[in-house]
């Protein structure tokens, strides 16, 4: 079990704790329909990993297969290097978070977090006063001391959010997984329960997956953050790999705002609509590509030195700056870029920019 | 029966306020209340003494015992069985289930004097049914375990419809999170499933129990009305009726009548109730 | 890991999903609910038919041929008749005033308009008894100018719309209230009529809910046993409906006349079922969501 103190579960990730589980080529058809394609990834213990991707990008299948709730079609789940998949879900001891908490609406707050400790058989059953002082522990660990004879709906969402999460560390878990678990939450509570939740995971240690299509959430909040798209994985990494060195377009675009055009690459030059853009890259033989980069990372050029150009279609106010909506090449992509209050120019107006950042992926 | 409907409308530009709930009001009470009023009246004219003397004769009891504990039992026995249909139309595909979930609302187009004689002729000693009670060497028809076949039947969709819904809308995240938890199947369903539907199930027996209590047709071809022993409290006020005791069947029908309003009364408590509760 | 071949697992097979039972105890529950229907409902509803032309089509032609058959066919048609319609508008004013209007009391005139269900179809012919019977609160008044409710027609078509009263309401109540009353103000704002606002927009929102409960209600109409028995009289050929000729040739031992009039009783039980169960499917939305008569 995950006994480590806040301190050991610092030090065991900083220095490779073992192996916790192990995704290996897992795949799962619904039918016809696809939801993951041979998707791998290993956990160390007492890690914080992320799933991020949008809906219908397998996040959520691959955490009810962790769970026991789904099969997969193929591949293998290792939990401390024992196979998991021969378990059912009564057995894996997992701590489930539904997104919508899925409390039990005619027991307490008390009945609700006892519940995975009284279905126990009765061998390893703690006895009623045990489980009582676990339950007040825990409630103290969720800060709902006091609200153990409440109904579920007596109270508000973050409260029940918090009772799910006891419920969850109630049966002492090997893994916690976290369906969206702030999804259904405002604004404020989100932060509230975002930060706070990051205390109580250094402070238990356990092993955690948790679903998220809130980039902000999964950049913040997790060690490692493995993006997802259409059944498979897109990139694995923290959130400065992520975020600076995005390993795909998807990712790239799916992290922050960006604009991606098709560009070709002819003599180490990168050209869009055939002109040059001023950017350079050490290739030399030709070849198609696509350039991302983002809005604020651009500068705007004058007169007719290389640049992409385009014709200014909208603006709006963005922040402490003015975004430009531009039709770019001879396609009429759209680009957006941002530029200083004051440096607009009106609507039509023929503009060109050179990004500063940027990336260049396969086509 | 007065109605305490104060004539507080809320302004808006819809017309016909006046003219519709004068006519309700008025329908109401010419076809509803006024008579429900006049047995009422008739019983209370009656005098308590000679009302207790009909509430207690030897006869009236024992029709009104067999009336409410066949209904009873009748109404315990469609909330188990009427669970498990509920349960299987709502959750398992088989082929013909759309023609399954149609027929159970069978006893409610089927008029009762013909469920009454087919149930007869099935539970007849040489019946379809009834000759394997007589090989077995005992009777359904004409005894009271006829009654409890014909409330049985009668029942049915009061159960079933009204768990349906309900279970249709359970959160099925709610049985994973329980077995997430370590419950094993039958212990989810018993400790999370079961208790959410308790408001339903006790609605729907007290819907089939009261209708079962006031059931009169499919239970008189049945029942054999042997006085004391499969003589129902509907078929008494029948009796008392063409014996010119006016009194006798006043009262009897009162004391059905007060019965069925403290049910409708609890049917009103278990649903407000629920929906404090579960939301 | 991932150079490791991963094979298909064979957990796959034997996967039980967590929110529904083994498959032993699924076939189990779906044998021991469709037995109980089987032994209950369909069993019964098979043996009028069976019982009805057990001697062959043109027996069961002939067990229909009475004279008395025949006119407690067109009574239980003119009962019908009368019933429905009072009920019908009945419905319709009712949950105009209720679903278009806030007043004081709503829920106890809902609770009201439910009462016949909660009253023995017995007690609902001995109320009527009470007040027009020989012995009632206006049965001298009635003998004088030599009107006869009581055994008689008139009785029949009020212990009928008594037991039937709550069934085309109570399916428009809850729809109309969920409707609300905005196509109604924008109607009357174009300048529609309160006529025209309820029957070219109300009643097309409302058809089929209405539909619904006109067909539940002529089913137990036609179908009423207990409390036209006892308004009746039994009188042959002159207020005796369907389900009373059912029991009077019972009770005199003619069987396949007795199953025959109740074969066609089932029949319309049958009718009734069939286009319920079609309104429920293609209608579902639109008729309003309570279920329980």
């Amino acid at each position: 079990m995950n006994a480590l103190t806040p301190l050991e579960a610092e030090t065991s990730i900083a220095l490779g704790a073992p192996v916790d589980v192990t995704i290996d080529a897992v795949a799962k058809d619904f039918g016809d329909s696809p939801a993951l394609f041979g998707v791998s990834l290993d956990v160390r213990a007492g890690e914080l990993v992320a799933l991020l991707g949008p809906s219908g990008s397998g996040k959520t299948t691959l955490l009810r297969i962790l769970a026991g709730l789904e099969a997969p079609s193929a591949g293998r789940v290792l939990f401390g290097g024992e196979d998991a998949l021969g378990l059912p879900v009564q057995d894996r001891n997992i701590g489930f978070v539904f997104q919508h908490y899925a409390l039990f609406r005619h027991m307490t707050v008390f009945d609700n977090i006892a519940f995975g400790l009284t279905v126990r058989p009765r061998a390893s059953r703690p006895a009623k006063a045990e489980i009582r002082r676990r339950v007040l522990h825990l409630l103290n660990l969720v800060q709902l001391t006091g609200l153990e004879k409440r109904y579920p709906t007596q109270l508000s969402g973050g409260q029940r959010q918090r009772v799910a999460l006891a419920r969850a560390l109630a049966i002492e878990p090997r893994l916690l997984l976290l369906d969206e678990p702030f999804g259904a939450l405002d604004a404020q509570v989100r932060k509230d329960l975002r930060r706070w939740l990051r205390e109580i995971h250094d402070r238990t240690g356990h092993t955690t997956f948790f679903v998220t299509h809130d980039q902000e959430e999964a950049l913040e909040l997790a060690d490692r953050v493995v993006v997802m798209s259409k059944g498979r994985i897109e990139q694995v990494g923290s959130a400065d790999d992520i975020y600076d060195r995005p390993a795909s377009p998807f990712v790239f675009s799916f992290i922050g705002e960006s604009t991606l055009l098709p560009v070709v690459i002819e003599g180490g030059a990168v050209t869009f609509g055939g002109d040059p853009t001023g950017l350079d890259v050490n290739k030399t033989e030709r070849r198609e590509a696509v350039l991302g980069f983002r809005p604020h990372d651009v500068t705007l050029v004058e007169d007719d030195a290389p640049a992409i150009r385009g014709r200014i279609v909208a603006t709006r106010r963005h922040g402490g700056r003015r975004r430009l909506e531009l039709q770019v090449g001879p396609d009429h992509l759209r680009a957006e870029i941002d530029v200083e209050v004051g440096d607009e120019q009106p609507l039509g107006t023929l503009v060109g920019f050179r990004p500063q950042r940027w990336r260049i992926f396969p086509a | 029966m007065a109605t305490p409907l104060a004539l507080g409308r809320r302004p808006g530009v819809i017309p016909g306020f006046g003219l519709t709930l004068g006519f309700t009001l008025a329908y109401l009470s010419l076809i509803v209340l006024i008579p429900l009023a006049g047995l009422v009246v008739r019983a209370a004219s009656l005098g308590w003494a000679d009302f207790m003397a009909i509430a207690l004769d030897p006869r009236t009891l024992a029709a009104l015992r067999l009336s409410f504990g066949v209904s009873a039992i009748a109404a315990l026995v469609n909330a188990v069985f009427g669970l498990v249909v509920a349960w299987v139309l709502v959750r398992y595909d088989f082929p013909g289930k759309r023609i399954i979930d149609a027929v159970v609302d069978l006893p409610f187009a089927l008029p009762t004097a013909v469920a009454g004689i087919a149930l007869t002729a099935l539970y007849a000693p040489n019946g379809w049914v009834g000759q394997y009670a007589t090989m077995l060497g005992f009777k359904i028809a004409y005894t009271p375990i006829g009654i409890f076949i014909a409330l049985v039947f009668i029942g049915i969709p009061f159960i079933v419809r009204t768990v349906e819904p309900v279970l249709a809308d359970l959160d099925r995240e709610i049985e994973e999170m329980a077995a997430t938890l370590g419950a094993r199947r039958w212990t989810a369903v018993r400790r999370v499933v079961l208790p959410t539907l308790v408001p339903a199930l006790l609605t729907g027996f007290a819907l089939a129990f009261a209708r079962a209590v006031g059931e009169y047709g499919s239970v008189i071809f049945i029942a054999g009305n042997i006085p004391y022993v499969s003589e129902i409290a509907p078929l008494l006020i029948v009796i008392r009726l063409t014996e010119f005791n006016y009194a006798a069947a006043t009262g009897v029908a009162t004391i059905m009548l007060i019965i069925s309003f403290i049910l409708l009364f609890a049917i009103n408590l278990i649903q407000a109730w629920s929906r404090r509760r579960l939301g | 890991m991932t150079d490791i071949a991963a094979p298909a697992p064979h957990h796959a097979a034997r996967f039980q999903p967590a929110a529904t039972e083994r498959p032993a105890v699924r076939v189990l529950l779906t044998v021991v609910a469709l037995a109980f229907l089987g032994l209950f409902l369909v069993l019964p509803l098979v043996s009028v038919f069976y019982e009805a032309l057990s001697a062959g089509f043109g027996a069961f032609v002939k067990a229909l041929g009475g004279r008395e058959t025949a006119s407690a066919i067109e009574l239980t048609l003119l009962v019908a008749a009368i019933s429905v319609p009072a009920n019908l508008v009945f419905g319709l004013t009712a949950s105009w005033a209720i679903a278009k209007f806030e007043f004081r009391g709503k829920s106890l005139l809902i609770t009201l308009i439910d009462l016949p269900f909660s009253v023995s179809p017995v007690t609902a012919g001995l109320i009527y008894v009470l007040m027009f019977g020989a012995q009632g609160y206006l049965g001298p008044l009635l003998a004088e100018h030599g009107i006869k409710v009581i055994f008689a027609v008139p009785g029949i078509v009020l212990a009928t719309i008594f037991v039937t009263f709550p069934f085309i309401a109570r399916e428009l109540i809850p729809i109309m209230q969920a409707q609300g009353t905005q196509d109604e103000e924008a109607a009357l704002s174009l300048g529609a009529s309160g006529w025209q606002t309820f029957f070219r927009v109300t009643l097309p929102n409302v058809k089929w809910a209405l539909l619904y409960g006109v067909l539940l209600c002529n089913a137990r109409a036609m179908g009423e046993f207990g409390a036209v028995s006892v308004v009746s009289g039994h009188i042959r050929g002159k207020t005796n409906t369907m389900p009373l000729q059912v029991e009077i040739l019972y009770n005199e031992y003619m069987y396949r006349a007795a199953f025959a009039v109740a074969s066609l009783l089932a029949l319309l039980a049958l009718v009734t079922l069939i286009v319920k169960s079609i309104l429920e499917w293609r209608y579902a939305d639109e008729i309003a969501a309570t279920r329980r008569h």
